[in-house]
């Protein structure tokens, strides 16, 4: 679907050689921080903006071209695009769904996005979730093929999110085929057959939430307080498999094998008689390990007074 | 037949959003009103001399303030309208459907000649129904056709200082700035032959821009003392100009994406 696509504004390269490939019925979440280029791709994929390099092919067409037909099988749900302010709910739902050849009437719309009482109030008057919601009900108007979600739950409330993700659900029950963004990883989690992480423009991780958690927590971390820095610590640490990091007494190891230097630490400790305050192993979460990995591509230093030591293998990210 | 039922889906809508904006309507069709009532009040009915030769109160204000608020209907109205949609997200909203992007734009032009037809038809009605103000049956394909002429080339314009102008303030202040100085020297509130010569250089920048020439039209095509057909060749030239300058400003000039970032 798409292949080494490049966008640079000015020098700054925004997408610096994604590739990516969707099948017809899946929903694929971009997740990233702010600034990693989802909105860039998705953008170039509606046909809002021209690629710099590389090659793009949605539903058989190249959106840099934008043919009419194409835009008649998508559906874009943008990030922050206006409704007209004056009209009420059912008035711009009925003129946007005027373009589409196969449009769903607007009735059924108004239901899909829980909008029933509100269909004659005008758009000035809605709350942003529920212009949020009619975001959601001109995108889906067109009965569009490819859905695309540019962080669509955005401003909602907890309830008003579940209920963004329920009919998010509904829509790929019906086949059709989503690609959202979000910074949320929960949310990417909820409704993702498949995430891509992005960073910096580039690709760092890509799976199942599952695999990804499954990566994530192939790397444990191991924590604990020094009583004493007097001790040499600095040999022992240096045998251990996983990576090290610490800042004053507090250390922390990310191993990818947890038993051998756990056993190794607490075995060391135990010859000295040393008590190991605060002693934990914790698998991370999703959510640490997505931050570990876009703090990666940022090359983000330890913090003034923070120490490193490499035992070993030290690849903690996911593949 | 589809495009053109699109076409009507979009006039309507726009209609609509007029209407619904009572501040824009009132300035529009109102207040053009106020001020024939106003000045005919103010200077009685009586004939005076103009440039164009004797003329009374009404027949000197009607096609001149009628010109001037299909004027504000077009350029005014489009060019605000325009870019407070484009700011809001609205223009590339519609890039983003298969709604041709010329027959939303035709729908915002469309929907504003047709106000400043519905304003235009008011302000003759009142001239003529209240005042006895002079319309001639062989004369009103004339008035038809400097209508349908000025008010193009005022919607083109509104098109074109949308996409010149950044902000919704830029287009406000843009727009107003423009028409209302221009109706002081266009023989539209005050004829430029009352109370001696007006100096030279505001007659030239009355003549430089389109609204003398479409007064000048539009009051030829209701006087009294012209021939039919009344057809101002000359005028309807200098607009003619004017909408092709203007077009070609839209077209190089106009973007469907927001300024903000």
């Amino acid at each position: 679907m798409v292949d080494g696509l490049v966008k640079h504004y000015g020098s700054v390269r925004a997408v610096d050689g994604v590739s990516l490939r969707v099948a017809e019925g899946e929903i694929v979440a971009l997740l990233g921080p702010n600034g990693a280029g989802k909105s860039t791709i998705v953008e170039i994929l509606e046909g809002h903006r021209h690629r710099t390099t590389g090659s793009v092919q949605v539903l058989g067409a190249d959106p840099g071209s934008a043919p009419s037909w194409y835009r008649d099988r998508i559906g874009i749900v943008l990030q922050s695009s206006g409704i007209d302010p004056e009209l009420t709910v059912r008035e711009v739902i009925d003129t946007y769904g005027a373009a589409y050849e196969r449009s769903r009437p607007t009735d059924e719309v108004i239901e899909m996005v829980e909008l029933a009482e509100k269909a004659d109030v005008r758009v000035t008057s809605l709350s942003g979730g529920q212009q949020r919601r009619v975001d959601l009900a001109l995108g889906l108007v067109g009965d569009p093929e490819l859905i695309f979600l540019d962080e669509p739950t955005t401003g909602f409330d907890p309830a008003a999110r579940r209920r963004g993700w329920s009919l998010i659900e509904n829509l790929t029950a019906l086949g059709r085929t989503v690609l959202l963004t979000t910074h949320y990883l929960d949310e990417a989690e909820h409704l993702a057959d498949r995430v891509v992480v992005l960073a910096q423009g580039r690709i760092v991780a890509e799976g199942t939430p599952a695999r990804l958690r499954a990566d994530a927590s192939a790397s444990t971390v191991i924590r604990f307080v020094l009583p004493d820095l007097a001790d040499p610590v600095a040999s022992m640490l240096g045998q251990l498999i996983g990576q090290v990091a610490g800042r004053g007494r507090h250390v922390e190891i990310t191993t990818d094998a947890p038993t051998a230097d756990l056993a190794h630490v607490t075995g060391w400790a135990l010859e000295r008689g040393i008590e190991l305050a605060e002693l934990a192993v914790v698998s991370p979460t999703l959510e640490e390990a997505y931050l570990d990995l876009v703090n990666e591509q940022h090359g983000d230093d330890e913090g003034p007074g923070g120490w490193t030591g490499d035992g070993g293998r030290a690849e903690a990210g996911l593949r | 037949m589809r495009t053109l039922r699109l076409l009507v889906v979009q006039i309507r809508s726009q209609n609509r959003i007029f209407w619904r904006v009572p501040i824009g309507a009132f300035f529009t069709l109102v207040f053009p009103v106020i001020l024939l009532v106003l000045f005919v009040a103010l200077f009685g009915n009586e004939d005076f001399n103009t440039s164009y030769g004797g003329s009374s109160t009404s027949q000197f204000y009607t096609p001149g303030l009628a010109v001037f608020s299909a004027a504000s209907a077009t350029y005014t109205n489009i060019g605000i309208n325009l870019t407070s949609r484009r700011e809001l997200g609205i223009l590339k909203r519609i890039r983003g459907t298969p709604l041709p992007p010329w027959v939303y734009l035709a729908g915002v032009v469309g929907s504003a000649v047709w106000i400043a037809l519905v304003s235009t038809v008011v302000m003759v009605s009142l001239g003529a129904l209240a005042y006895g103000v002079n319309i001639e049956a062989t004369k009103l394909p004339a008035m038809v056709v400097t209508f349908a002429v000025g008010s193009a080339t005022f919607a083109v314009a509104g098109v074109a200082i949308s996409a010149v102008a950044r902000t919704m303030a830029a287009a406000q202040s843009l727009t107003n700035a423009t028409l209302i100085p221009l109706g002081f020297v266009s023989n539209v509130f005050v004829s430029l032959g009352v109370g001696g010569d007006p100096p030279r250089w505001l007659e030239v920048i009355g003549d430089i821009f389109p609204l003398k020439h479409f007064a000048a039209a539009f009051g030829e095509a209701m006087s009294p003392f012209s021939d039919a057909p009344a057809f101002e060749w000359g005028h309807l030239a200098v607009m003619g100009g004017w909408l092709v300058a203007a077009g070609l400003v839209a077209v190089r000039m106009f973007r469907w994406e927001p300024n903000r970032s």
